[in-house]
């Protein structure tokens, strides 16, 4: 009788343990569903712009950017805000340099505020989706797209995009660092 | 249960003596006395920690300690009081209590008894040798809150890895509390007819499985964040920080009822007893116990309004933590019903008893204020918090438990203790603990922020008086300590019943109780 009602309280004790690491999956799905903590909508440009501009309104999108301890780049926006349709396809560039003389990757995180604004801002290209390699001194301009949803509430006047970006070194394999090496000479290479 | 024909039959002496015996016992009572005397021990260490803190907080400007050193000292505290002290104080009173108060022999699991309290020395050692480590203790707060916690040193680790033993310790506590209160109670006592606290001990016990894994397994996380390439609450690799704070506090929340429903267990032992009648409203005790650790499952984020939920989720979040005062409005109502016009006597575990009520209440209500969103992003994080829950730990919790060592003492030890000497350090306790944290409700609200060793010149006055109280408080425990080593040694023979009639199986024993009780198990009408 102790033996059973044990045995189902130790499987009580390892299905919560389980459940703590659900809530790792689930908390994302829940922040991409209703926008939570600043995360936007990712979809294509088709879709996003679908519905038209809707010209009678204004909306100031500002852009903001912050580098985190351990990586030696430089980045900013290169505008401070613009003013947009809901509706309109829009682009932003952000410029970033690497200080260092060695090549550094970096993973960018991003926050829409206020947060009733995140679900109605659709991000159709970004830097942040990948990561990102500058070689030593390199310098570059980052593009971000976006629709700002016309579903967006009336009273949202004005969105600040926020950046961070972090040194993800440690969180790249060899192989995945040899295949972004790879992708982004061939892209430079393309440009030139 | 065999021993039913066999009663007199002498086989309690053959266990072995000296510290071989506490190594090896595997009986509830001396296995309860070993988890207070570690409860005392680390409450003494903790509170060593803290006079620490008070004394840098003394005067404006760093003094004593640099500041690095004065945040592991408000990390470590808070871990080994709440680890440390409270809950194996609790557990302590669990062993003790719950098989006397329900006709049992001893716990279920005897063996794993012996084994949940003998990991907590280790747990402890390792807890507290990170300070020998380079970079210290731990620092990031006892939330330990990544990224802080993934950036420090091995101590940090050596925190996650006592965290973990600490956590099995209480699991299997658990485990055993729930099972001996299933399946070990005398015949006849009836769910609804066992004492509050094993009511209490029951729920908290389900609580502490359901998320001391939780925890686990969010210090798991921070761990293989740091050293194993995971990303789970870093950025840099597609983590998110404030996940963290979703984890820790789906497990902390529940965490302080676990703290403090056993507390309300003791205090619905003492008051009837010393109000001279039956506890009133013992159904809506029970659904009131079972209706708080339900509402703490579903109200975590109220400790975490500032970090940018949406507006609906801090409105939810504040309603349902409004929720939470109604069954804990019942219990009060029913404490303060209890004594109404009962025949009231003031002996130092009533005295300790209506403290709490008294005090519990405040910091009830200072909860409220915390849990209403738009104020909160005011009081978040200053010293309104910690006013707040010392008033519900340590005027709930730590007094409850001391109420409750002077009720059970004369049962445990045989002896009187000395009620002049327990009505003093009632007294010490209660004035110095209000002067040490009601001036920081004021402090808290004029701004003064938490785990910060330095503070504006206008925080000094309020910051002198409250290290004056801490120092006094610090010292009054001393005197408890002696009380006990005094009762343990002798003093005036207790009656088997100790006090004026008192329900309960416990008080059906001899003073002190015997190795072994409730062979035969005891007839309930």
């Amino acid at each position: 009788m102790n033996r059973r009602l044990v045995l189902r309280l130790l499987a009580l004790t390892v299905v919560m343990f389980g459940f703590g690491y659900a809530l790792v999956p689930l908390y994302d799905t829940l922040c991409v569903a209703f926008g939570l903590n600043g995360k936007t909508r990712i979809t294509d440009t088709q879709t996003a712009a679908a519905d038209g501009v809707d010209e009678d309104r204004w909306i100031t999108v500002q852009f903001t950017s912050h580098t985190a301890t351990g990586l030696p780049w430089e980045f900013r926006p290169m505008m401070n805000s613009v003013r947009v349709h809901p509706g309109e396809v829009k682009d932003a560039v952000y410029f970033a340099k690497n200080n260092s003389s060695n090549p550094i990757f970096g993973r960018a995180t991003y926050s829409v505020s206020p947060s009733i604004a995140a679900v109605h801002f659709n991000k159709t290209e970004c830097f942040c989706f990948t990561n990102q390699l500058l070689e030593g001194h390199e310098a570059k301009e980052m593009p971000v797209r976006f629709v700002v949803g016309r579903d967006i509430p009336k009273d949202v006047k004005t969105i600040t995009l926020s950046y961070s970006f972090f040194n993800a070194e440690q969180y790249l394999s060899e192989e995945d660092k040899n295949k972004l090496t790879a992708s982004t000479k061939r892209n430079s290479a393309g440009e030139g | 249960m065999a021993t039913v024909a066999d009663d007199h039959h002498d086989h309690h002496d053959h266990h072995p003596t000296g510290l071989i015996r506490w190594i090896t016992t595997t009986n509830h009572k001396d296995i309860g006395t070993l988890y207070l005397l570690f409860s005392f021990a680390m409450f003494l260490v903790g509170g060593a920690m803290a006079m620490v803190i008070r004394a840098e907080l003394f005067q404006p400007g760093l003094q004593i300690v640099d500041p690095h050193f004065f945040n592991q000292m408000t990390t470590v505290h808070a871990l080994v009081m709440v680890f440390g002290a409270v809950m194996p104080g609790m557990v302590g009173f669990a062993n003790w209590m719950i098989p006397i108060m329900i006709g049992a022999p001893d716990m279920a699991l005897p063996r794993l008894n012996n084994w949940s309290f003998w990991i907590l020395p280790f747990a402890a050692t390792l807890l507290l040798s990170s300070f020998l480590t380079a970079g210290g203790g731990p620092a990031a707060g006892w939330t330990l809150y990544a990224p802080l916690t993934i950036q420090g040193g091995m101590g940090v680790d050596l925190t996650i890895f006592a965290v973990h033993m600490l956590g099995i310790s209480s699991v299997l506590g658990a485990i055993n509390v729930i099972v001996t209160i299933f399946n070990m109670r005398a015949p006849g006592m009836d769910f609804m007819k066992m004492p509050l606290f094993v009511w209490t001990w029951l729920i908290t016990a389900f609580l502490l499985i359901a998320v001391m894994p939780v925890f686990a397994g969010a210090v798991t996380m921070l761990l293989t964040d740091r050293h194993f390439g995971t990303a789970f609450f870093n950025p840099a690799g597609g983590g998110d920080p404030v996940l963290f704070q979703h984890i820790f506090w789906f497990f902390g929340h529940p965490e302080v009822y676990i703290m403090i429903l056993p507390a309300f267990g003791i205090i619905s032992a003492i008051i009837p007893t010393f109000s001279r009648k039956p506890l009133f409203g013992y159904t809506s005790m029970v659904l009131a116990v079972a209706g708080i650790a339900f509402l703490s499952f579903i109200v975590w984020a109220h400790h975490m309004f500032t970090v940018g939920m949406p507006l609906i989720g801090e409105v939810y979040f504040m309603y349902a933590t409004m929720l939470i005062a109604v069954p804990t409005g019942v219990k009060v109502f029913n404490w303060v019903a209890t004594m109404w016009r009962g025949s009231l006597t003031f002996e130092t575990p009533m005295l300790f008893a209506i403290g709490v009520v008294v005090l519990f209440t405040i910091g009830g209500l200072s909860g409220l204020m915390l849990g209403i969103t738009p104020a909160d992003f005011q009081y978040h994080d200053t010293y309104f918090v910690v006013a707040h829950f010392h008033y519900v730990l340590f005027s709930g919790s730590v007094m409850a438990m001391m109420g409750g060592v002077y009720y059970w003492l004369p049962k445990w030890t045989g002896h009187m203790y000395d009620e002049k000497l327990g009505k003093l350090h009632f007294w010490l306790t209660t004035i110095f603990f209000n002067i040490t944290f009601f001036p920081q409700h004021f402090l808290g609200l004029a701004g003064m922020p938490r785990r910060i060793p330095d503070y504006a010149l206008q925080f000094t006055e309020f910051n002198v008086i409250s290290s004056l109280g801490a120092f006094g408080l610090g010292v009054s425990q001393l005197l408890m300590a002696y009380i006990v080593y005094k009762c343990v040694k002798g003093g005036e023979k207790a009656t088997d019943e100790v006090w004026d009639n008192p329900e309960g199986l416990e008080w059906t024993l001899p003073s002190p109780a015997p190795y072994h009780t409730f062979e035969t198990p005891p007839v309930i009408k």
